[in-house]
């Protein structure tokens, strides 16, 4: 555990405030404040300890932090009631620093665990088992039964569910086919061989890009003509098929 | 070794987590506890003075086979296996609070850490670390955390009582000194 002097100086000299998780907690700064100054945990200075808190959770920017805020109050309530006056020897004095010293006692005991489980777990973690863990097979899900109209339902209920469903209206665009067949094939009589590209000219709308590509597979498969890409990645070439007639 | 002892490091070589001695039963309904037992000795024996690269060892109320701590580093190095995440500061104390106070519920553990504590229990509650033990019978009936054998594993430690003992710690809780 860092000590919070670094921090301290820092702040005194305008630099940046860590205020990171470098404390678990208020117990964890009062302990480590504790152990700095090098003070018996069974009498606590607690005015000195208590100016000291106020100091560091300023510093480290946890004044804020209701748990810190806790923690100094406590201490100057204590700091309090080590001021008043005592009274006769007859009554037994309680010292208000009691809860405070069992407190961070049981505390510190929870830390010397955490130092023992650190290393039984670094210890652990020297050692491998086997790596591999079989997924287990997830179940098949059972064959779906049902007609359609239980799934129309289904789907009415889903929408009834929904806000406000969102309905996009489609504009049909017919594809001109025919304009690209006619395109193709006069490109056919013309040239032995050309490329997509001429094909789609300048300027292609996606319905003609979606027309040429249409009517080239169909006159394809009617072997009308051949799409071949002589290498890879270079564009494919459209020449004369088997079945092409010159119109 | 006999046929059981190769069947025992067989299925321990299988299963992807530690073997409970009442696990083994089911590999072979004729073999008593003892014989397990007498098996488990032996494989230990026959790893510790073959001069191998594991060993048995008894975690979370069984037995694995596990690499030496020797070969550690070389296996990291070449990143055929990979160590567990390590836990933060927060995390290990409401573990190690939980391991000695089971089953406990959030406000003590809150009130002796002096620090809320919600995101780190369900943290470890994710991680497999911490499981509901169950509710409490006070106002409100507060959930209840336990370890779970995965804690175990994680700490190689055969059960609970592997931790050290409160007795045993540097500061032990002892009553205030009486006043002078």
């Amino acid at each position: 555990m860092t000590t919070p002097a670094g921090a301290l100086n820092a702040a005194a000299n305008g630099g940046f405030v860590v205020s990171l998780e470098r404390y678990t907690g208020p117990l964890d700064l009062l302990l480590s404040l504790i152990r700095q100054e090098e003070i018996d945990i069974w009498d606590i200075p607690i005015a000195r300890i208590a100016d000291q808190f106020l100091l560091a959770i300023h510093a480290l920017g946890l004044d804020e932090a209701a748990e810190y805020l806790e923690m100094a109050a406590r201490l100057l309530r204590i700091k309090a009631q080590m001021l008043l006056p005592r009274r006769g020897d007859e009554e037994p004095w309680e010292d208000p620093r009691h809860e405070l010293v069992r407190r961070l006692l049981e505390y510190q005991q929870i830390r010397e665990v955490v130092d023992w489980l650190t290393a039984a777990a670094r210890r652990r973690a020297d050692r491998y088992s086997r790596g591999y863990l079989p997924q287990l097979p997830d179940q098949p899900p059972p064959p779906l039964e049902l007609d359609l109209r239980e799934l129309m339902e289904a789907v009415e209920r889903v929408l009834a569910m929904m806000p406000d469903p969102v309905i996009f209206r489609v504009m049909p665009r017919p594809l001109d086919l025919e304009g690209a067949n006619r395109r193709i094939l006069s490109l056919l009589a013309e040239h032995a061989t050309f490329g997509w590209r001429e094909l789609l000219g300048e300027r292609a709308s996606i319905a003609d890009v979606l027309s040429a590509l249409v009517s080239l597979l169909e006159l394809a498969r009617r072997g009308q003509l051949t799409i071949v890409q002589p290498r890879a990645f270079t564009p494919f070439e459209i020449g004369r098929g088997p079945a092409y007639q010159a119109a | 070794m006999d046929q059981r002892t190769r069947l025992l490091e067989a299925a321990l070589y299988a299963a992807p987590r530690p073997l409970a001695l009442d696990e083994l039963g089911i590999l072979d309904a004729e073999a008593t506890e003892d014989d397990w037992k007498k098996a488990l000795a032996e494989l230990k024996e026959h790893y510790e003075t073959g001069g191998h690269g594991v060993e048995l060892v008894e975690l979370a109320h069984g037995w694995q086979i596990l690499t030496l701590p020797l070969f550690a580093e070389a296996i990291e190095r070449a990143a055929f296996a990979a160590r567990p995440a390590k836990l933060s500061a927060a995390a290990l104390e409401v573990l190690a609070l939980v391991a000695y106070r089971q089953p406990v519920g959030r406000a003590e553990i809150e009130e002796i850490r002096g620090v809320s504590c919600g995101g780190v229990l369900r943290m470890l509650q994710e991680r497999g670390l911490l499981e509901v033990a169950g509710r409490s019978e006070g106002l409100g009936r507060p959930i209840l955390y336990a370890t779970t054998p995965q804690f175990l594993e994680l700490m190689g430690l055969a059960d609970l009582s592997d931790l050290p003992r409160t007795e045993e710690l540097a500061v032990a809780l002892r009553p205030p000194q009486t006043e002078p």
